[in-house]
Parts: structure tokens; sequence; C-alpha cells
């Protein structure tokens, strides 16, 4: 079983995902140029973390339209999944695969740090791993990781069991504390942590390990 | 074939924080200039378009500002558009 990590121009996060999943777990793991639009045999993808095209007029919002992701959308309406890590989340929010946006950080700084997340659903495969309500580790960096939508989406999120990780300590001023949430069917995650730097013991914890591995549940 | 230029202002929706207008507003307390009650930082994008008609021109200005240039969760925009007799040279 093979998974698929989109490179576009401006990822930097493309080959930690590949040294978490292959190096660390043995999943095989290819790269996925973002001009391509063949994700024929592959079980996941993942949209890593970076500064897709500069990220210019806002995050994610010219990845948007890059050709590989037209595949994606095809890929997550046939029940393949898909996880975005930061940059990837934003991407996602603004391909409308996931609701609400992420925007500047509350208090302008860049973060760039481990953080406790509490894992609030454990309802999809993502996060099955996990013990409800259990405390994990992850690193964040990000300058513009503030979840933000409207009431309604919030309370459709909450009755939807959507919300899959919250921040203990909220770092950049997200709405309810969310740090990572699923599209309803649960094929779709995003998240702003980043679980592929925490798969590899000498990097000081393993939290992030059971994400990755569900990639090929 | 008309040209027309059109000016999209982009600003966060007044239901969502702006941290670096509320910065801003802050410096301007530091410089002295008192009274400043509420300050937001927005973008402002400048375009030429050739179309047949202003009401066409209008139409496809509106379609990239709702689905390119704002990201309607959280940004508003307003749109200025006007008649322009000759391309500007770029």
């Amino acid at each position: 079983m093979e998974i698929g990590v989109v490179v576009f121009p401006g990822s930097n996060c493309d080959r930690d995902v590949r040294w978490a999943a292959e190096g660390c777990l043995g999943i095989k793991t290819k790269f996925l140029w973002h001009e391509t639009r063949d994700l024929s045999g592959l079980k996941a993808i993942v949209l890593p973390g970076g500064f897709s095209y500069g990220d210019y007029l806002r995050c994610g919002a010219i990845a948007r339209f890059s050709p590989v992701l037209e595949s994606v959308v095809e890929f997550v309406d046939r029940g393949g999944k898909v996880l975005g890590i930061c940059n990837g989340f934003q991407i996602l929010t603004e391909l409308g695969l996931l609701p609400g946006a992420l925007t500047r950080n509350k208090d302008l700084h860049f973060i760039c740090q481990d953080v406790a997340l509490n894992v609030t659903s454990s309802r999809t495969d993502w996060l099955s791993g996990y013990e409800s309500d259990l405390s994990i580790n992850l690193p964040i960096a990000h300058g513009e990781g503030r979840f933000q939508c409207n009431p309604e989406t919030l309370r459709q999120l909450e009755d939807e069991d959507c919300i899959a990780l919250r921040y203990l300590t909220n770092p950049n001023g997200s709405i309810n504390d969310i740090a990572g949430i699923t599209n309803k069917k649960g094929n779709v995650f995003g998240l702003m942590p980043h679980p592929e730097r925490a798969c590899d013991p000498l990097l000081g914890g393993i939290d992030g390990r059971s994400i990755i591995q569900s990639l090929i549940y | 074939m008309s040209f027309f230029q059109a000016s999209i202002e982009v600003s966060l929706r007044s239901s969502v924080l702006d941290p670096a207008g509320e910065a801003a507003r802050s410096a301007a307390q530091s410089l002295g200039v008192e009274g400043i009650t509420k300050l937001r930082i927005g973008k402002s994008i400048q375009l030429e378009i050739e179309a047949p008609t202003e009401a066409e021109a209008r139409r496809r200005v509106e379609f990239l500002s709702d689905r390119l240039l704002s990201n309607p969760v959280i940004e508003d925009w307003s749109l200025e558009l006007k008649n322009s007799s000759l391309p500007k040279a770029p």
C-alpha cells in the first residue's frame, strides 16, 4: 500500500512526511508534483506543510487551483483519505473540503513550539489509535493558524463530532481551541500541528505516529 | 471592446479579530496620535480588464473577487469599476 505526498512549489514538510511514513513506519511513499493528475494506486494523500506558491494572496489560495487538487477532490468523493497538515489544512479549507478558514495568529507571532492537545473525537480512523480525551504532544509551527468559522458552522462541527483535536492552552486564538477537524464522512482530516515531526524518537516524541499510521488503515 | 479599471478592497469581516490592525492602532498611540478608536488593515487590488460591456466587466470582477481575491468565510470585499479609454502600458 502506497501513499502520495503532494509537492507544491514552496512545500517544505514533504520530506518530513516521507521520513515519518516511510523511514519510521515503513509506509511506501510517493511524491506527487502539483501538476500531476494521476493518483492511481494510492491509498491516501497528504498535503504537507510549507508555503505553497509563497502563500501569496492568502495561505493556500493559489494552491487550491493546482491540477493535482482537482484529482484530490475526486479522490475524496470516492472515499479516499486525505490528510492536510498546517499549510495542507489551510489548502483544504480554501478548497472547501473542510469548513472554516485559518488566519493570522492572535498575537501575530510565528509560533514554533510543542503544544499539548486533547483528542476530542476518536470517531474517525485518524484518531482511533488514541483514547478519547487523551492528551498528546505535537509541535506547531505557523503564523496563520487561528481557526475561524461562523457560529452555525461551529455548531455543525460540534453536532457532527468533527472537532478532532483541541489545544489545551490556546496558542493562536483559534475559535473554541480548535487545532484539527475532520469532515462528516471522516475521510478528510486537517490539523495545524505536525504529526510527522513526532514520529521519530530522536526528535523527542512519537505522539504523531498513530495519525501517520492511520493513512493506511 | 471597452477597457475598465477596477479597484477591489478586501478586508477581514468585522466579526473577525484583526491583530495586525490592533498592533498598528497601538503603534499610533505610541506615536502620540490620539483618538483612533478603530483601525483595520485590508488589501487593495487594482486591475484592468477588457470586456464588451461594463455589466460584463463587473460580472467577471465580482466572480474573481468572490472566488479568488477574497475568502468569504473571513473576508468582505468592495469594488469600484470605471471606464478607461485606453489600456495602460504595463
